[in-house]
C-alpha cells in the first residue's frame, strides 16, 4: 500500500469521516491501490450489526431508515447508511433520492448516509456495497443499514451481504400468488407491513401469514427464508458452528424441522410517525441473537465471504475476457459478424476463450514442473 | 477555481462521466428559506442525463447540513442554489463548514440563482468557482463541471 492510502487508512481508523467518505469513493471507483486498502479494512471489521432493508419502491424505505437511525442515535449508537438507487442504463448517471428523508438525523455526523448508484456494472455493485459495509465497520460504526430498492435479483445479492434482511411490504400489494413467487419475499428474516394504516394493512399481514405457514407446512426453509438459516437446517447434525457442513449447498435439502428455526416475524409500522419502530429494532436484535445462539451466524458469515470471494473473482475474470475482446478487435466488431451470419455467439465465445484456457492449461504444466524440479 | 486547478484538469484526460468506473458525483443543495426549488429539479434532472451522480438535498437545508452531505457523499461538485438574497450569508458558512472538513480545496462549489452583479466578486473570493444566474443554459453548466470537476 502506497503512503497516501496509508496515511488515508489512519485517519479513516482515527475516525475522520472525510477519510471514510474518501475511502468509499475509491472503492466505487474502483481507484487504483482500492484492493490493498480494503485488504487492510478487513483486520478492523466485525464488530458492527449490518441490516439490509429492501422493498419496492414507494414502501417507506428512507423513512423507515430513518426513524430506525434515529431511534438508535437516541440509544447511543453510531450508525452508517448505505443507500443504493438504480442509474441510468443510458448515461450512468442518477439521482439518488433517498437522503433527502433522512432528515431526523441531518445534523448529525454520527449517522453517515451514503449514496450509491449501480453504475450498470454486473455484480459490482454487490462488491463495492460489500466493501463500503467493510469501510464503515472498521470506521466504528455500530449499526450499519443498506437500504436498496428491491427490484431485481441484483438487490437480492445485494442484501444478502447484511446478516439481517428486511423487507418491506406496502399494503396492497398484490393478491397472495404475488407472495408465492420467487425473489425479494424469500430472503426476509423480517417482514415490515409499512404503511399499517392504510386500507388493506390487514389483509396484507394476513396473506404474509399464510405465506409463512405454507411454508412452514411444505417444510422449505424456515418458511420462505434460506440462505444461511436453510444452511443451518442443512448442517444442523452439529452443533458445531466450525465443522465442515459450510460445504453442503445452502439452498438445496433444507428442512424446517429444526426446533429452533427462525420464523420471520411481520411488524407493522408508520414510519412518517415512528409507530412499531421500536417492536422492528426488537425484532432485528432478536434475529441478530437467533444468529448468535443458534450457532448460524458464523455460516452466514462464512457463506457471505465465499461469496465476496466468487463476486471478486467473477469480476476479474469478467476484466479479463474484456480486454481480451478489445485485442480480438472489440465486440462491436464480432456483434455485427453474428448479424450477417457469417458466425454465431457460442462459436466466437469458444474462439476467445480457447487461448485463455490454453494459457492457464500451460501455467498449470508449468507450475507442477516447477514444483517437480524444485524435488 | 485557480487557474493551475484549470490547467491540471485539462492536462489530464477527461474519463468523467461515462461506464464503469469514476462518475462525477454531484450534491445540488437548497440552502436557506426560498421555497421554490423547480431550477434545482431541472438542473437535478440535466446532470443525471449528463452522465453524472446528483444527490438532491431537499428544500430549507441549514449550511451545516449541506457541508455534512457534501463530506458523507464525497461530491466533486456542490451547486448551491440561492433565490432568497441570502448568499452574501449562507455561502461563507458553507466554504467554512468545507474547510473544517478539509473538503474546500476539492470540492467545486458552483452557486446558481439571483445573485446580484455587485455580491459576485466576493463570492468569488470565497471560493466559488463560477456563478449561474438566470438565463445560463443548461449546455453552459454541464460544460463548465466536465471541464473543472477536480481530478483526485
Amino acid at each position: 500500500m502506497n503512503a497516501d492510502d496509508q496515511d488515508l487508512l489512519d485517519a479513516l481508523l482515527e475516525g475522520h469521516h472525510r477519510a471514510l467518505a474518501r475511502t468509499i469513493s475509491k472503492i466505487e471507483n474502483r481507484a487504483p491501490g482500492y484492493r490493498n486498502l480494503v485488504s487492510e479494512l478487513y483486520a478492523h471489521t466485525g464488530n458492527a450489526d449490518v441490516i439490509g432493508i429492501t422493498g419496492s419502491p414507494g414502501a417507506g424505505k428512507s423513512t423507515l431508515v430513518d426513524k430506525l437511525a434515529e431511534t438508535y442515535r437516541e440509544r447511543g449508537e453510531t450508525v452508517g447508511i448505505i443507500a443504493i438507487d438504480p442509474s441510468s442504463p443510458f448515461t450512468g448517471g442518477a439521482v439518488l433520492g433517498d437522503r433527502i428523508r433522512m432528515a431526523s438525523t441531518i445534523g448529525d455526523m454520527d449517522v453517515f448516509v451514503r449514496s450509491m448508484s449501480a453504475r450498470g456494472t454486473l455484480g459490482g455493485l454487490s462488491t463495492a456495497t460489500a466493501d463500503a459495509v467493510k469501510a464503515m465497520d472498521a470506521f466504528g460504526k455500530d449499526k450499519i443499514i443498506i437500504e436498496t430498492v428491491g427490484a431485481g435479483q441484483n438487490e437480492v445479492d445485494i442484501v444478502r451481504t447484511a446478516d439481517t434482511v428486511a423487507v418491506l411490504v406496502p399494503p396492497g400489494s398484490g393478491d397472495s400468488v404475488q407472495t408465492l413467487k420467487a425473489g425479494i419475499l424469500e430472503i426476509a428474516d423480517v417482514f415490515v407491513v409499512n404503511k399499517a394504516d392504510r386500507d388493506g394493512a390487514d389483509r396484507t399481514v394476513q396473506e404474509l401469514r399464510e405465506m409463512l405457514h405454507i411454508g412452514a407446512d411444505v417444510g422449505f426453509g424456515g418458511s420462505g427464508h434460506h440462505g444461511a438459516d436453510a444452511m443451518a437446517g442443512a448442517g444442523g447434525t452439529s452443533t458445531d458452528d466450525t465443522d465442515t457442513d459450510a460445504d453442503t449447498d445452502a439452498d438445496t435439502d433444507a428442512d424446517s424441522d429444526e426446533p429452533d428455526d427462525w420464523t420471520p416475524p411481520i411488524v407493522e409500522t408508520v414510519a412518517t410517525k415512528g409507530t412499531g419502530v421500536d417492536t422492528f429494532i426488537d425484532e432485528l436484535a432478536a434475529h441478530k441473537s437467533f444468529l448468535v445462539d443458534s450457532g448460524t451466524h458464523a455460516e452466514k458469515v462464512r457463506q457471505r465471504y465465499a461469496e465476496e470471494i466468487r463476486t471478486l473473482l467473477r469480476e476479474d475474470v469478467n476484466a479479463l475476457l474484456e480486454s481480451e475482446l478489445e485485442s480480438a478487435g472489440g465486440v462491436d466488431e464480432l456483434a455485427e459478424a453474428v448479424r450477417t451470419g457469417e458466425t454465431d455467439p457460442y462459436a466466437i465465445a469458444d474462439d476467445v476463450l480457447t487461448p485463455v484456457a490454453d494459457c492457464l492449461s500451460e501455467a498449470e504444466i508449468e507450475a507442477v514442473q516447477a514444483e517437480l524440479n524444485s524435488q | 477555481m485557480s487557474s493551475e486547478q484549470d490547467e491540471e484538469s485539462q492536462s489530464q484526460p477527461q474519463s468523467h462521466g461515462q461506464g464503469e468506473g469514476r462518475s462525477i458525483r454531484c450534491l445540488v443543495a437548497k440552502v436557506g428559506l426560498d421555497g421554490h426549488d423547480r431550477g434545482a429539479h431541472v438542473i437535478s434532472r440535466a446532470f443525471r442525463d449528463a452522465g453524472f451522480e446528483v444527490i438532491y438535498s431537499g428544500l430549507h437545508k441549514a449550511p451545516d447540513d449541506i457541508v455534512q452531505a457534501a463530506v458523507q457523499e464525497d461530491v466533486d461538485v456542490l451547486g448551491i442554489s440561492i433565490l432568497s438574497g441570502a448568499h452574501d450569508t449562507l455561502v461563507p458558512k458553507i466554504m467554512d463548514g468545507l474547510e473544517e472538513y478539509g473538503a474546500r480545496e476539492d470540492t467545486l462549489v458552483l452557486v446558481g440563482g439571483v445573485i446580484p452583479e455587485e455580491d459576485r466578486p466576493e463570492l468569488k473570493e470565497e471560493g466559488v468557482a463560477a456563478i449561474f444566474g438566470p438565463g445560463t443554459s443548461i449546455e453552459e453548466t454541464i460544460e463548465f463541471v466536465r471541464e473543472n470537476a477536480p481530478e483526485r
